[in-house]
């Protein structure tokens, strides 16, 4: 068990430093090919993610607290071979929910605010979520694309309620007004590290836990792995799997956008994700839809966002770069998997 | 009344346009049996290949640039999924992560930081002597830029080679058995890359149309969701082209209703225009994705 256990991780390493080291050099050839300089992009990349405690903590794991949430939200949908790509549309959700509670809701003590609010957030975004289970369920109606429609539905949702009924006192800017300190997240000290960071830790253990070690999270990855199988042979009601796991992949998106008001924004407008829920997809993909394992990946991810700002920045590299990484990144995995396999099958 | 109804048909078609050529594009995708999730990379592929083609050749030359474009993004689908075997949704989502990333990295870095809104040549209406005068929907349907005659065009080109012709028939048969399809001597990786090429080439000229006939200019994102409605229209034209072009102008003109209201001047929030394409969509297929019949093997990664 061992003897073969260990190669086989040295392999996946292997491979993935090599998918790692082939993606640095094509970018760092398409940005010289573009007349940026690639080592300063690089230097000013690490430098934004990684170059001081602070920058790690207010940089990197701010920004990669809502992808290790909306990365488990997708994880866990494809886990049960629902394919939610509508992380951003319920984050969004979430996000109006908890700043509408928070701006409107009565005035309680700090720590049931902030727990209600996240109620809130998942509530919703899980409320966001069902709509597309109802129509795979029972409509028959590809999730993949609506999902994506209640994405730009959410959007414009958005965009109509911080112009609208929830724009901020004075009518100028497109935003609501700040949230009441009592629903801010508290923060450690001198960074901008807040609550939601280990909120997100915690999901993504118990998460983990229950997939692994329960009998729905049995019934999960039944359903994911052949659900005419899970159907005949387990008894498995597949139909109230995927509802599930749409209303759990949702209510964690929502929180995450929850979370991101109340901890970094403190206010809803409408571009307050730069397309987590699509980077999420990468998250999720890079971790093998390991819930254990979204939390690495969320927070490397986090680093390539906020080193892309630092990047943007210092050297003028477009940081919308970063979703070609990402995207050459599932590339890669895929391809590499294929590969592996076609070789299993020679053998 | 007759000058509003005039405007209603001609926007209906306007935006019918690049929907109906990147749906029917996908139709043959999906009658081969594979889904093409990133058609939506494609079209803003197709969009940015419109504007570096318009600036060697002109309208022409922008169309040519946007079919190479599209082409060039399905054929990394093609390899993916018929060479390498992948997931065809997570693919198809990978690619348009890529194709938004790409050209939006691109379009900032040669075309200016800020994004300066470049102008370029566009296409100018077609006039159809003696059709475009029909009273009503004359000027709408018939006084257009060529890229929706090529519509028309491909609807009727399309029934007939499907139904048709021999290639037609196995095209079908790849999406509907792809193993006795094989088994009867079709080149089953052949028909799906050649598919889907096909598809990239329309879904190109989709995106090129938003450019050269509707913008004339181009912007980060610009496709906006276009590729999955028109992946959605497939389903609501029942995997037909006749079934596919009606969904098209359907949809055209459901979403072209907004410029009737907002005509009516009712005060509604102008984002509850621009959210109905989206909302429209997922109600037309509640109504219909469950009575309509898929191809059998669509989306299957059978070894065949």
């Amino acid at each position: 068990m061992l003897q073969r256990a260990w190669p086989r991780a040295i392999r996946q390493a292997a491979v993935g430093a090599i998918i790692g080291a082939v993606i640095v050099l094509a970018l760092g050839l398409f940005l010289a090919v573009l007349r940026y300089d690639p080592t300063r992009a690089a230097y000013a990349l690490f430098d934004g993610a990684f170059g001081s405690w602070y920058a790690f903590a207010s940089g990197t794991l701010v920004r990669g607290t809502p992808l290790v949430l909306t990365g488990l939200a997708v994880a866990v949908a494809f886990r049960a071979g629902v394919f939610n790509v509508g992380a951003e549309g319920q984050f969004l959700m979430g996000a109006t929910a908890a700043a509408a509670l928070a701006l409107y809701g009565p005035a309680l003590n700090r720590p049931l605010v902030i727990l209600l609010c996240f109620i809130a957030g998942s509530i919703l975004g899980a409320l966001w979520a069902a709509i597309a289970a109802i129509l795979r369920t029972r409509f028959h109606v590809l999730e993949v694309i609506s999902t994506i429609m209640l994405n730009f539905a959410a959007m414009y949702l958005v965009s109509y309620l911080v112009r609208g009924p929830m724009q901020e006192p004075t009518h100028v800017y497109p935003q609501t007004a700040a949230i009441p300190a009592a629903a801010e997240l508290p923060r450690l000290p001198a960074v901008r590290l807040h609550l939601g960071f280990f909120i997100a830790l915690a999901a993504a253990g118990s998460t983990w836990w229950v997939i692994r070690n329960t009998a729905a999270g049995f019934r999960l990855r039944a359903t994911g792995a052949n659900p005419d199988a899970a159907r005949s042979a387990g008894g498995v009601n597949v139909n109230q799997v995927v509802f599930s796991a749409f209303a759990i992949s949702g209510a964690l998106a929502g929180l995450a956008g929850a979370i991101e008001v109340q901890g970094v924004t403190f206010a809803l407008y409408e571009n307050i994700s730069p397309g987590y829920g699509y980077t999420a997809i990468a998250v999720a993909l890079l971790a093998r839809l390991d819930a254990a394992l979204v939390v690495p990946a969320g927070i490397l991810f986090g680093a390539l966002e906020a080193g892309a700002a630092a990047m943007q920045r210092d050297a003028g590299v477009p940081s919308v770069v970063v979703a070609v990484v990402e995207a050459a990144l599932i590339l890669a995995l895929l391809g590499a998997r294929s590969i592996r396999q076609h070789f299993r099958e020679a053998a | 009344m007759t000058t509003l109804l005039s405007a209603f048909v001609e926007s209906a078609i306007r935006t019918a346009t690049p929907l109906g050529l990147a749906a029917l594009g996908e139709l043959v995708v999906e009658r081969a049996g594979i889904i093409n999730i990133g058609l939506e990379g494609v079209i803003v592929c197709g969009a940015f290949g419109a504007l570096v083609g318009s600036g060697f050749g002109g309208v022409v030359g922008g169309f040519a640039g946007a079919i190479a474009f599209g082409m060039a993004t399905a054929s990394v689908f093609a390899w993916f999924v018929v060479r390498l075997q992948t997931d065809q949704i997570i693919t198809g989502t990978a690619l348009t992560m890529l194709a938004l990333g790409l050209t939006g990295t691109l379009y900032r870095a040669l075309y200016g930081a800020g994004g300066a809104a470049l102008s370029i040549a566009t296409a100018r209406p077609v006039t159809i002597p003696g059709l475009s005068l029909i009273p009503v929907v004359g000027a709408g349907l018939f006084n257009q830029p060529a890229v929706t005659y090529v519509f028309y065009a491909s609807m009727l080109l399309l029934w007939w080679w499907m139904y048709r012709t021999l290639p037609g028939l196995e095209l079908r048969a790849v999406g509907e058995s792809p193993i006795a399809a094989r088994a009867a001597g079709i080149r089953l990786a052949r028909v799906r890359t050649l598919s889907l090429l096909f598809g990239g080439g329309m879904g190109g000229l989709a995106g090129g149309t938003l450019v050269l006939a509707q913008a004339g200019t181009f912007a980060e994102g610009m496709s906006a969701g276009r590729g999955f409605i028109a992946i959605a229209i497939v389903v609501l034209g029942r995997w037909h082209p006749a079934g596919v072009t009606i969904a098209a102008l359907v949809f055209g003109a459901a979403s072209a209703i907004q410029y009737l209201l907002q005509a009516a001047g009712l005060g509604l929030p102008y984002q509850l225009f621009l959210a109905l394409p989206y909302v429209l969509t997922l109600a037309a297929l509640a109504g219909v994705a469950g009575r309509t019949r898929a191809p059998e093997a669509l989306a299957k990664n059978d070894e065949a």
